[in-house]
């Protein structure tokens, strides 16, 4: 060894290698110690992150020190199958940063308060011992109120104890309980299946009270309402080990790595078994990379290229040849063979509604249910026949509800009809309408020059009264793809380079996707279905589920798996992740969070049309229903409406619900209707009669009707939620905002007929903002009270979602720290508080309860399909239930709130449990949970029935109540659903009927869940779970009119807007951009792009968008992605900041200029707090907004139809939903960066 | 024959989906604290991209590697006595700047009684100074999914060759993530430019590490590192790096990035090779035969006669079982679908990659009919076969074809297999794949258990200490150190 390494090496050598290039030591090497010691640890306990995110995934907390350190994903999930990849390890970024929260500046340590506030309220304590009366007076002084109120948002948070914050709080509620009613209190918090307990806790506190529950699915746009109308279910859908199991996956508008990383192997490895991959996208997406084709349609667009695609199937396989899987699936499972009237109407002939029993009077006249019980034509008998399995039969208790093929009332063998295109007594022109042609063009996207109505020849039959005419609705189906049928006269089908509907080229000129693409991908897509029988699947999301129109794009391609036989089928389908939606124990939680074991029903509100009131967004709209009537539709009566007087005569059918449900406090109703001695629903009736009461959102901006305290928990709803988010800031929270436009009146536009105008909108509605989290995410920073939250660490909780078949536990790897406290220990205490002061000013009450028309109840079948309005009708008889709300009389005692929360109700032994329409005994059930929970502590108040004070104790509860957590439980669910169906099921849970799932073996692994009829797919080693698996299997109806798959929706407002049947449509130009340009100096450059807001790969929604590892491989804050060519138009470069605006606000971010995105969009993936690196918006002076600052809700009216089979109402089932995607805003440079971060005020 | 033990990673470029998880877990235990802020021993990379820190790639500016000087093999920033010159201030080491200036937010400010004319934002403050920054201009994955513009992001080296001007076309572009963790090299210049002795790879498995306890903090091997996976840790004055998770690896888990890779695309396992070809292989004239010789110093696991020899050199049975079901040896070697990180730095990488297939077809071949008549051939593929060769083998693209040829075969065998449920044969022709090792190469690439990805024997912690005594001392202040590990390490490249 040379000098100079001996004097650097001081180490003894061992020995030198031959060519001398490498030394051997014996250097001891104790410091290893130093890396071994940061890797030791005290504690790994299991739990998970409750973020709506569909990942689900079961992770290791680490505990050192008394420190949580660090997470990492368990490996320990129950295997799948051997040819089948594993789970492990479930996870992604975001996850494994969440213990960053936990120690850090932005967690909420203490209950905050704003300042105003607490001093209003402590020096009216002063005054007032009673809380509630102390409360009263500042609501009785606007000058107090506005103090506080004014001040949201605006910093000004200060510390106080847990005892005042619960007592404020309690007082709040109690005193609008008395003055306004219960259901001016709301709760928003989403997607339960992501944190059960948590979720039940604050919505069971409400329930007991009487507060609104508000949907959260429909109102993030999550909700495809064209599952509903298809198959009758919110959703339902494979798990992604299903995946898998297909040789064809398209991803459609879904960007699985980023937004299902956790199942994203199970897309990228079953390339290996040689699956097909496309992704249709119009940027190049993460998802992108591992697509054997990648194409892009012009953003929007999408139902094009679906409808093109639809054009080749049935071309190249129903009518160019005939296969034979394809034609014997459609007639089963879809209502592709049942009958529809063609009308005269306007001197042209149109498709009208389903043909049903009560259309042969003379035939079917003692028929139960004949209006609901639809027809096909039988090839056996030659007759129109009513098959089994239809809605009528589901609810005669006939045991004939399933889909065996024969004839309901002879019980013979039947075959269905698909075409009378051989067999008809006439051919038909008859008119379709078209909306892609000059008519409805949107300036930002492409025409084609086609008229607005098109004739096409169909084959039709007469009725055997001569009556009425009807055709299939396969041929109308075919006539509807522009395809021709061959017959006498009729041109052929035109070949796929003609400009004609819907060819491929006709998609190419709209889309901007080559002919070619179209027509190999459909090629192969039907070639793979007919080969596998079904295993091609679409796996579909929110990039075109969140445009206004997503019925169309979401149908077109629902069309494409029904004729290739492809749903229900391992390894097909249709595969709609957005949001986590499944909680899979859903009917053992149910009663825990609404307190269905107390009180039925709870108050439920669908969210999107409570907003859009609420915080009068209705003021501001500009989308007319002419721009969205079908043109063979009444133009006139529509154009006279807007869509808040949709909503509104919706709700007054009974079709939606509302909130707060009358213009009156329910409680003094009920009162009034006891003190004079009525019955409830007949006092109600005849003051809506005679005008004496109406439904409150006649008129939304009278003080009487606002919403005057909210809840916020599990949610960041203003910032991430809150679609139009400035209005909520204005209206709903009277704090700061950046509305920019003017309203109705200003502009000179038409004035809603339904609803009462008042020319001065309220701002500040709310009395109380109460949120609970553990960060200081935007909604805390603008609430009156801040409590702070247990993290997702220390806490008990149960999680579940679609994408894999196990349930899971949160638990505590330590106590909550500082003095945050679980959501169960929140609302329980909050519930002690209202225990404690309601005596003096609420007692038993009675509360008087709207319910609208269920799905899955027999009110599905109600008096309202004509949509005919009460209100309207003079001479209509109004009856709850059928043509309106069902009003029901519920008692309340609020001195006992808290011993109702903490345990187990009567009803559940009176009632029984269910759900989606089947009902069981659960006696036994409870009787478990008594042991379990420690009921039997002698001189408990609770009277010997279960606890529920504790985490652990709800989820026992849910575990144990429900069928697929507990086998007994699901074994007594398919007993109940073959009474219903009269076919054997009990097979489907009987191998695992002893097994009962508790919280304590969950925490040891994940466990799958047993299969039961709440969903439609089983859990099995034969097969993965798949939505629709025991309806083509099992043969249960799916619950729609014709209990088939329904492509064609006859409801008379699906005909007038032209959804009938699919279409294509452009996105609708909301209008925002007026008087907008005319803000710019006139030489600076700027330009107007479609804004996007898809799925963020550092965050989750809002959570983690404060996180630092998240903010540091993100790029430290807000931003925004542009194409180069359209930065270079702006001569802007990556990093720049810019400010994007519209009428509806303002928001800030920096640039991302890269190459995969597509000239026009600009893409600023959601939620980005602002919170974080935002500056002030030069054009509005005030911090920059989030996403949401410049989107404005814009209702669907045919989101609106209720009573009406699977158009029927259920929470977060069927309902308007929050489209945001059809946005346009105006880029440009921020030339000056403000921060305006010094405060104006110490505290 | 000097027989070693190696563990060795192999990362499936293929199925990378760019999470970053590794990054995030490997951060959190690792380097979460002070002094280290800016460091992440795992990175992913977005490609086309110049990477972090700043085009770490381009050796002619940071002189990374080694380099042959008049046929002899010397570190490419020089030989000791100039490294031992430049010890104050080096040219070639990377400042804050070339990685990025680490920030924090003053979230407090939410948190705050006072009040605001407009609702508070936190800002960012730099962890280095405190002061706060008026704009991030930069964090260790600027260009993540092709953030940037291309021209910029298309200043690195792998683009050497290749007409890279459409690869900036919306139309034509392709992402490929790689992710980085220290290579465990065979031939490390990090330990070969270290003054103070304090770089050593471990002998039993491999592990390349830098002892806290002799590190003065030099900081040659920053520059030596032609990755750059070497770190100076600000707040201990000592450099640190990637520790392959020996604490774990030890006790026969995988490191936190491949336990926590949600695309599963990490592999670890044993690689046995012959120590007395390194100088030689390394100094292998021809940069393109670098990958070929690389191979040819591993030892078959199988071979009873290389069994036998290292049974004799003393390495354990359960080291040598490992090595026979090494996943590392049926990807890199086996089905020559792996390959190491630009061999052309002569330091004889130990953690290699399956480059991406993703054959999406670009637009003007769309609709074309591939194998099966349904998928694309490998002539379809968006990434340059320029650029991956670039990557990974000094620019010869035949391994590189031949590699991702195999994969494709293995594809449409599996689809004749489960969709027409008539094997075709013919798929594999000319691929060198029997039917039985695809089915095996999709089982392990496809199915990937968790049992199969990690094949890693525990250490012999019982020859390092007096264990009898550390089993009830361990943990305890002076249990750990009153008995020295009897380990032996490995330097490099004198």
């Amino acid at each position: 060894m040379s000098l100079l390494n001996k004097l650097i090496y001081f180490s003894k050598e061992a020995s030198v290698s031959p060519d001398k290039h490498i030394v051997t030591t014996d250097t001891p090497r104790d410091w290893e110690r130093f890396y071994r010691n940061r890797w030791q640890f005290d504690k790994v306990v299991r739990s998970t992150h409750g973020v709506n995110c569909t990942g689900s995934c079961s992770w290791k907390i680490f505990v050192k020190n008394g420190l949580v350190t660090w997470e990492l994903q368990s490996t320990d999930y129950p295997e799948t199958r051997p040819d089948l990849p594993n789970h492990e390890p479930r996870g992604c970024p975001r996850g494994a940063s969440y213990s960053w929260y936990l120690y850090s500046a932005n967690r909420v340590k203490y209950p905050m308060i704003r300042g105003a506030l607490a001093k209003a309220y402590r020096k009216a304590k002063e005054q007032h011992k009673d809380p509630v009366v102390a409360w009263e007076s500042i609501m009785d002084d606007p000058v107090k109120r506005n103090e506080y109120v004014s001040q949201r948002g605006l910093g000004g948070l200060i510390r106080l104890d847990w005892e005042e914050a619960q007592e404020i709080i309690a007082a709040a509620n109690i005193y609008t309980i008395k003055k306004y009613g219960p259901d001016r209190l709301a709760g928003f918090t989403p997607i339960p299946a992501m944190s059960m307990v948590s979720y039940a806790s604050g919505t069971r506190y409400l329930s007991l009270l009487g507060g609104t529950i508000l949907s959260f699915y429909d109102f993030y746009c999550d909700l495809p309402p064209s599952s509903p109308q298809t198959w009758g279910e919110q959703t339902d859908v494979p798990e992604s080990a299903d995946w898998y199991n297909s040789s064809f996956l398209m991803l459609w508008g879904s960007n699985v790595p980023v937004t299902r990383t956790p199942d994203a192997p199970f897309y990228t490895q079953v390339r290996y078994k040689g699956t097909k991959t496309i992704n249709i996208s119009p940027d190049f997406n993460e998802a992108a990379k591992f697509a054997d084709l990648w194409i892009k349609p012009k953003q929007g667009t999408d139902a094009a290229v679906g409808m093109a695609m639809g054009h080749v199937i049935l071309k190249e396989f129903y009518l160019d040849k005939k296969t034979p899987y394809f034609e014997n699936y459609v007639k089963q499972y879809s209502d592709l063979p049942f009958l529809v009237k063609v009308e005269e109407k306007n001197g042209r002939f149109v498709a009208g509604r389903v043909v049903r029993a009560s259309d042969l009077d003379a035939k079917y006249a003692t028929e139960e249910n004949a209006d609901w019980k639809p027809l096909l034509y039988d090839e056996k008998s030659k007759e129109l026949v009513i098959p089994n399995g239809t809605i009528g039969s589901r609810w005669d208790k006939s045991k004939k509800w399933n889909l065996e093929m024969v004839n309901v009332s002879t019980g013979k063998e039947i075959s269905p009809q698909l075409s009378f295109a051989n067999d008809f007594d006439e051919v038909k022109e008859v008119a379709f309408p078209y909306f892609g042609g000059d008519d409805y063009k949107h300036e930002y996207f492409n025409a084609t020059k086609h008229e607005e109505i098109i004739n096409r020849k169909i084959p039709v039959r007469k009725s055997p009264d001569g009556k009425f005419l009807y055709c299939t609705i396969f041929d109308l189906t075919i006539a509807n793809y522009g395809l021709s049928l061959g017959l006498p006269g009729e041109a052929p089908s035109p070949e796929y380079t003609e400009d004609a509907l819907y060819t491929p080229a006709w998609q190419e000129k709209i889309t901007g996707v080559p002919a070619s693409q179209i027509i190999s991908t459909a090629r192969q897509f039907a070639e793979n279905a007919e080969k596998t029988e079904g295993k091609s699947m679409i796996i579909i999301g929110c990039g075109v589920n969140q445009w206004f129109h997503t019925d169309m794009i979401y149908r077109s391609a629902i069309n494409m798996l029904v004729f290739c036989g492809c749903v229900g089928q391992s390894g097909g389908g249709w595969s709609h992740y957005v949001g986590q939606e499944k909680l899979r124990p859903q009917t053992g939680w149910l009663p825990l969070a609404f307190a269905l074991d107390w009180h039925r029903p709870p108050r439920h509100m669908n969210a999107t049309s409570y907003f859009y009131m609420h915080t009068s967004q209705w003021r501001y709209e500009k989308v007319g229903l002419s721009e969205l009537i079908s043109p063979l539709a009444d133009k006139e009566k529509w154009s006279k409406m807007s869509m808040i007087d949709c909503n509104v005569k919706s709700e007054r059918m009974g079709w939606l619900p509302s909130s707060p449900q009358l213009n009156d406090n329910p409680i003094k109703l009920g009162h009034q209707a006891a003190e004079q001695g009525k019955d409830v629903k007949n006092f109600i009736t005849e003051k809506l009669k005679n005008n004496e009461l109406s439904i409150a959102s006649e008129d939304p901006d009278d003080p009487k009707n606002f919403p005057r305290n909210m809840f916020i928990w599990r949610s960041n709803l203003l910032a991430s939620s809150a679609k139009g988010m400035e209005y909520f800031m204005k209206h709903l929270l009277g704090a700061q905002n950046s509305v920019m436009g003017d309203d109705l009146k200003t502009n000179g536009q038409q004035l809603p007929q339904e609803v009462k105008w008042h020319d001065k909108a309220p701002e500040g509605k709310l009395d109380l903002l109460v949120t609970l989290d553990f960060r200081m995410s935007t909604s805390a920073l603008h609430s009156d009270i801040v409590l702070p939250a247990a993290t997702w660490y220390e806490k008990n909780d149960l999680s579940t979602t679609d994408l894999h078949p196990f349930i899971h536990p949160f638990s505590n790897a330590v106590d909550p720290v500082w003095e945050s406290r679980t959501d169960w220990n929140i609302f329980k205490g909050l519930a002690k508080k209202v225990s404690e002061l309601s005596p003096g000013h609420l007692g038993k009450e009675r509360d008087v309860v709207l319910l609208p028309m269920q799905h899955d109840s027999p009110m599905e079948i109600s008096e309202t399909a004509y949509a005919k309005d009460w209100k309207e009708e003079k001479d209509l008889e109004l009856k709850p239930g059928k043509n309106m709300s069902d009003i029901i009389e519920v008692i309340r005692d609020y001195p006992d709130t808290y011993q109702r929360f903490t345990s187990l109700g009567p009803l559940m032994e009176e009632l029984g449990n269910g759900g989606k329409g089947i009902n069981w005994d659960t006696k036994e059930e409870v009787e478990l949970l008594k042991k379990l929970n420690l009921s039997s502590i002698i001189g408990h108040k609770t009277n010997g029935r279960a606890l529920i004070e504790t985490d652990i104790h709800a989820a026992e509860m849910i575990l144990t109540l429900a069928p697929e957590t507990n086998g007994k439980v699901a074994v007594k669910a398919w007993e109940a659903l073959e009474k219903i169906t009269g076919r054997k099921l009990r097979h489907l849970a009987s191998k695992r009927e002893d097994e009962q799932i508790r919280f304590k073996d969950l925490l040891h692994q994940p466990r799958k869940i047993i299969t039961s009829p709440i969903w439609s797919g089983v859990e099995s080693h034969e097969v993965s779970y798949n939505a629709g698996y025991t309806n083509v299997h099992e043969l249960i109806p799916w619950r729609t009119l014709t209990g088939r798959q329904s492509l064609y929706q006859d409801h008379p407002w699906m005909i007038d807007f032209g959804e009938n049947l699919v279409c294509y449509k452009p996105p609708i130009d909301t209008k925002s951009l007026k008087g907008m340009i005319q803000k710019l100096d006139g030489k600076e450059k700027y330009m107007i792009l479609n804004m996007m807001t898809p799925h963020n790969k550092w965050t989750i929604h809002s959570t983690w968008s404060d996180n630092l590892l998240m903010l540091t491989l993100g790029r430290g804050g807000p931003v925004a992605w542009l194409s180069e060519d359209d930065a270079k138009k702006m001569d802007l470069i990556d990093n720049d900041w810019v400010e994007v605006y519209n009428q509806n606000g303002a928001t800030v971010v920096r640039l991302v200029v890269s190459q995969r995105i597509p000239n026009g969009a600009m893409i600023m993936y959601h939620n980005q707090e602002r919170t974080v690196n935002m500056p002030v918006s030069q054009i509005t002076g005030n911090r920059g907004g989030v996403h949401n600052s410049v989107s404005r809700l814009c209702l669907k009216p045919t989101h609106m139809i209720g009573g009406y089979a699977q158009l029927s109402y259920g929470l977060n089932y069927y309902g308007t939903i929050g489209a945001n995607r059809d946005e346009f805003v105006i880029i440009r440079k921020l030339n000056k960066v403000e921060w305006m971060d010094q405060p104006i005020e110490e505290n | 024959m000097n027989i070693r033990a190696q563990i060795a990673m192999v990362m499936n470029l293929d199925k990378c989906i760019g999470c970053h998880t590794c990054s995030v877990t490997c951060k959190n235990v690792w380097t979460s604290r002070k002094g280290v802020e800016y460091v992440w021993f795992n990175n992913v990379e977005t490609k086309p991209g110049i990477g972090y820190p700043d085009e770490w790639e381009n050796q002619e500016r940071w002189k990374g590697g080694w380099k042959i000087d008049k046929d002899r093999l010397t570190p490419k920033m020089g030989n000791k006595l100039g490294i031992m010159k430049n010890l104050f201030a080096s040219p070639t080491m990377p400042t804050i700047d070339d990685y990025y200036e680490p920030f924090t937010f003053n979230y407090s400010i939410l948190h705050k009684g006072s009040k605001f004319k407009t609702p508070p934002t936190a800002r960012p403050h730099s962890i280095l100074t405190g002061k706060v920054m008026e704009k991030i201009e930069k964090t260790p994955n600027w260009e993540d999914d092709l953030g940037g513009e291309f021209k910029n992001r298309s200043k690195e080296t792998n683009f050497k060759n290749v007409p890279k001007d459409i690869y900036g076309e919306f139309e034509n572009s392709f992402i490929m993530y790689l992710p980085r963790i220290c290579e465990h090299c065979l031939n490390p210049t990090c330990v070969a430019v270290c003054p103070s002795g304090a770089i050593y790879k471990r002998e039993e498995d491999g592990i390349v590490l830098i002892d806290q306890d002799r590190c003065r903090g030099w900081r040659q091997c920053v520059s030596g590192c032609p990755y750059k996976k070497v770190y100076f840790n600000w707040e201990t004055h000592k450099s640190e790096k990637c520790t392959f998770c020996y604490p774990r690896i030890e006790v026969g888990e995988s490191t936190i990035c491949s336990e926590s890779c949600v695309g599963r695309i990490r592999y670890i396992g044993m690689i046995l090779y012959d120590a007395d070809k390194i100088k030689e292989v390394a100094a292998t004239p021809d940069e393109k035969d670098l990958y070929e010789e690389h191979l040819n110093m591993f030892l078959d696991p199988n071979d009873p006669e290389v069994i036998a020899e290292a049974q004799k050199q003393g390495i354990h049975h359960n080291v040598l079982e490992a090595a026979a079901s090494s996943p590392i040896y049926k990807m890199a070697i086996d089905w020559k679908v792996a390959f190491p990180l630009h061999p052309e730095y002569r330091t004889l990488p130990m953690v290699w990659y399956v480059p991406p297939l993703s054959p999406i077809q670009s637009a003007v071949n769309s609709g074309t009919i591939g194998m099966n008549g349904i998928l694309p051939d490998v002539d379809d593929m968006r990434i340059s076969h320029k650029y991956l060769a670039n990557l990974f083998t000094a620019g010869d693209e035949k391994p590189i074809k031949e590699a991702l040829k195999r994969m494709l075969a293995m594809r449409a065998y599996m689809r004749s297999k489960t969709v027409d449920k008539e094997i075709n044969t013919e798929v594999l022709e000319g691929t060198g794949l029997t039917p039985e090792e695809t089915e095996k190469m999709y089982h392990l690439m496809a199915i990937a258990n968790y049992k199969d990805r990690f094949v890693i024997p525990t250490s012999h912690r019982e020859e390092a200490k007096n264990v009898y005594q550390h089993q009830s001392s361990g943990g305890y202040p002076d249990g750990d150190s009153n008995d020295t590990e009897k380990f032996k390490n490995l330097f490099g490249g004198i």
